[in-house]
C-alpha cells in the first residue's frame, strides 16, 4: 500500500488518470478545473504523454474523439459552459461507440453563472446531453480518494463499452484536498481490434456514426440500447448505510453527499434511526436499490445542490406510496447539516402518504 | 495479340462507381489523392478524414482506415489521431461550407500548431450535399436557394480566400490552389497533392491543398457550363498559385 498523501480533488484526479494508462489530455481552460490542465502540462510530458492546450472545447472533444478512433486513452476535462459545447462531439462519440473520459468539475449555471459548486449539471450528464439517443456512463465521486479511484473505473468502463465516460465532479471536489493513499490497480489496457491504425496486413476499418439505408439507424439505436440496459443490469454503483427499522431514508451524490454524512450522525446522536443511500454511477442510476430501501423505510428525504434533478430519478424509481421529499439549494452555497437535520425531523413528524414536496435549504 | 492495360484505378481507389453527379469534380480529386497515396507506398498507414457533405462517402472508396468527423471539426480529429499516431499519414478532406464556415476555427488553430497533417480542400463555392445553399466561398452575384438574388456583399461578405488566409501562418508549409476543371490545370493538381503528402512524410508541417471544382447540379449548369464559368469567373475571384512551399532542410 502507498504512502498517505493530502492532494487537491484535481490533482487526484488527474493521478488516477495516469494511473489508467492513459497519456492523452485536450482542454480549453475554464474555472474551477484549471488545477487539471495546469497539473497535467506538467505530468503527461513526464511520463511520455501529449497535452493540447485546444482552442475550444468543441475541439478539445474533437481530438479526444479522434485520440479514442485511433486506439489510445484520452481525456479533456471542463467545467459547465465548455461541456455544453463538447455536447455534438459527446453524440458523435456515443453514436461511433467511442470510449474517452470527459470530467465535469460543475460550476453554477445556467449560462455563464457562477464559478461556485453546484449539481445542477446532472440532468445534462445523466440524460445524454447532445442530440440523438444515447447515455454516457457518469460515475459521482463524493471525496478526493474517489476522484482517484473513479477516474481508474471510468477508463475502465469507458473501454469496456465502447462509450464516453463522465466524472460529475464540481467546486468543491475539484479545489478540496485530503488525505488520500494512491494505490494504482495493475493496469491491464484492453484490445482494440476495431480501433484506427491504419490497414497494415488487414482490412480497411471505418469509424461513423452515419447510417443512411433503410433501417440501418435504426437497428443501430437498438444495438445501442441493449449496451444501455447492460451497463443498468451490471455496473450499478451504490453506497447504502442502513439501519434496522429506518425512520428517514436520506439520498444525496457527490459533494452534497458530504453534508448529508454529517447530518445522519447528527440525526442518530438524536436517536433517529437514518439510512444513507449515495448513487455513484448516476447512470445508469441505481433505481433498483432506491425501489427497495423506500419500500422498507417509506420515508425518504432528497437532498441535492440544484432545484430537483436526481429528485426525477428518486421519483422514478420510489416504491409507490412512498413519502418523498426534496431539500434543494441550487448551489453557490452548501445546504448546512443543521439544516438537513431539521428536514429530516420534519419528515419524520410527518403522516405517512404520498408527499413530493420541495424544501429551499 | 494480347492487349496491355496503359489505365487503371489507383489501388488504394477501390473499383466501385462514385455515387458523385455527372460532371462534379469529387472524383478526380479522390483519384488524386490515392495515386499519390499510391506513389508514396503510404496506404497501408494512411488515415484518412472526411467532413461533412459529398465528400463524406469518401470511406466507400478509399480502401484504408476511415474515421468520420463532426461538421468542421476534421481537423482537431486528426490532431488527435496524429498525436497518438505520429508515424501515419492523417489526411482531412473538407468541403468549403465543412472548412470555411463551421470549421473555420478548427482549421485555422490546427495550421497555426503546425499539426503534420494534410488537408484537402474542395471549394466549389456551394453547399452540395444539403442542396445548394450558400458557402463562404460563393462567389458576388452568385445564386444559390439562400442567395436567391446572387449574393450581395452588403449582406453576406465576401468569398473567403482559404489558401491566401492559411499560407503566412508560421505552421504551415505548403498551401496551394489548383483547379480541376482542364486536363493541364489536373496534372498541377497532381504536384500539388504529391508535394503535400511530401512534406508531411518529411515532418515538415501543416500542407493544404484547395481544390476548385465544379457542382453542375447545384449551379445549375451542364458539366461543359461548369468549366466555362470556372475558367472565367471563379479563377478570377480564387486565382490558383502555390502560396507557401517550405523548401526542405
Amino acid at each position: 500500500m502507498s504512502e498517505r498523501q493530502i492532494l487537491k480533488g484535481c490533482v487526484a484526479l488527474a493521478e488516477g488518470a495516469i494511473a489508467a494508462g492513459y497519456r492523452f489530455y485536450f482542454g480549453y481552460p475554464i474555472t474551477p478545473q484549471n488545477d487539471i490542465p495546469e497539473y497535467l502540462s506538467a505530468r503527461l510530458p513526464q511520463v511520455g504523454g501529449v497535452f493540447i492546450q485546444a482552442e475550444s472545447e468543441v475541439a478539445s472533444i474533437n481530438m479526444l474523439l479522434g485520440a479514442a478512433a485511433a486506439g489510445a486513452r484520452a481525456m479533456t476535462s471542463s467545467s459547465g459552459p465548455g461541456i455544453s459545447l463538447m455536447q455534438e462531439g459527446l453524440s458523435y462519440m456515443a453514436g461511433s461507440e467511442l470510449p474517452g473520459l470527459v470530467v465535469n468539475i460543475t460550476r453554477i449555471g445556467p449560462g455563464l453563472g457562477g464559478i461556485a459548486a453546484s449539481q445542477g449539471d446532472y440532468r445534462q450528464a445523466t440524460r445524454g446531453g447532445g442530440h440523438g439517443d444515447y447515455h454516457l456512463i457518469v460515475l459521482a465521486p463524493n471525496s478526493v480518494q474517489e476522484m482517484y479511484d473513479l477516474t481508474i473505473k471510468a477508463f475502465y468502463l469507458a473501454d469496456k463499452y465502447r462509450n464516453p465516460a463522465m466524472i460529475l465532479a464540481d467546486a468543491i471536489l475539484g479545489q478540496m484536498k485530503e488525505p488520500i493513499f494512491l494505490n494504482p490497480p495493475p493496469l491491464v489496457l484492453p484490445e482494440k481490434p476495431w480501433a484506427l491504425t491504419g490497414a497494415r496486413g488487414k482490412k480497411a476499418q471505418l469509424i461513423k456514426s452515419l447510417y443512411l439505408a433503410d433501417g440501418e439507424m435504426e437497428q443501430h439505436n437498438w444495438h445501442l440500447y441493449e449496451k444501455y440496459r447492460r451497463l443498468e443490469r451490471e455496473e450499478v454503483l451504490v453506497e447504502t448505510d442502513l439501519q434496522e427499522k429506518m425512520d428517514v431514508l436520506l439520498v444525496s451524490f457527490g459533494s452534497c453527499s458530504r453534508m448529508v454524512q454529517s447530518a445522519l450522525d447528527l440525526a442518530r446522536s438524536r436517536g433517529i434511526r437514518v439510512g444513507f443511500l449515495r448513487p455513484i454511477s448516476l447512470y445508469p442510476f441505481p433505481q433498483q436499490a432506491v425501489r427497495e430501501v423506500s419500500r422498507e423505510v417509506g420515508k425518504v428525504l432528497v437532498v441535492e445542490m440544484n432545484t430537483g434533478q436526481m429528485w426525477d430519478d428518486v421519483r422514478l424509481s420510489l416504491y409507490p406510496g412512498c413519502r418523498a421529499r426534496l431539500l434543494a439549494r441550487p448551489g453557490g452555497g452548501i445546504p448546512a447539516p443543521g439544516q438537513i437535520l431539521a428536514e429530516i425531523e420534519n419528515l419524520v413528524k410527518a403522516g405517512d402518504g404520498i408527499d413530493e414536496s420541495v424544501h429551499q435549504a | 495479340m494480347a492487349l496491355t492495360k496503359v489505365f487503371t484505378r489507383p489501388d488504394s481507389l477501390r473499383d466501385i462507381n462514385f455515387h458523385f453527379c455527372p460532371g462534379c469534380h469529387h472524383g478526380t480529386a479522390h483519384r488524386l489523392i490515392c495515386e499519390a497515396i499510391d506513389y508514396y507506398g503510404i496506404r497501408e498507414r494512411t488515415i484518412g478524414i472526411p467532413g461533412v457533405g459529398c465528400g463524406v462517402f469518401l470511406y466507400n472508396y478509399f480502401d484504408l482506415d476511415v474515421c468520420e468527423a463532426p461538421h468542421g471539426r476534421a481537423p482537431a480529429v486528426a490532431t488527435g489521431f496524429k498525436r497518438v499516431l505520429p508515424q501515419n499519414i492523417i489526411f482531412t478532406y473538407q468541403g468549403d461550407g465543412d472548412l470555411g464556415s463551421i470549421g473555420m476555427s478548427e482549421v485555422i488553430h490546427t495550421a497555426n500548431r503546425g499539426e503534420n497533417i494534410t488537408v484537402f480542400f474542395i471549394n466549389n463555392s456551394v453547399y452540395g450535399m444539403t442542396g445548394g445553399q450558400m458557402a463562404p466561398t460563393t462567389l458576388l452575384g452568385q445564386r444559390t436557394t439562400t442567395t436567391p438574388y446572387g449574393r450581395d456583399f452588403r449582406t453576406e461578405g465576401y468569398p473567403i480566400r482559404m489558401a491566401e488566409m492559411l499560407a503566412p501562418l508560421e505552421g504551415v508549409a505548403f498551401a496551394a490552389r489548383v483547379s480541376l476543371h482542364t486536363p493541364t490545370q489536373v496534372k498541377k493538381a497532381r504536384k500539388a497533392v504529391l508535394r503535400a503528402l511530401d512534406i508531411q512524410i518529411k515532418n515538415m508541417g501543416f500542407s493544404f491543398v484547395e481544390f476548385l471544382c465544379a457542382c453542375p447540379t447545384n449551379w445549375g449548369l451542364s458539366p461543359r457550363q461548369c468549366i466555362e464559368k470556372i475558367d472565367g469567373e471563379m479563377l478570377q475571384s480564387f486565382p490558383l498559385g502555390t502560396y507557401k512551399n517550405r523548401q526542405d532542410s
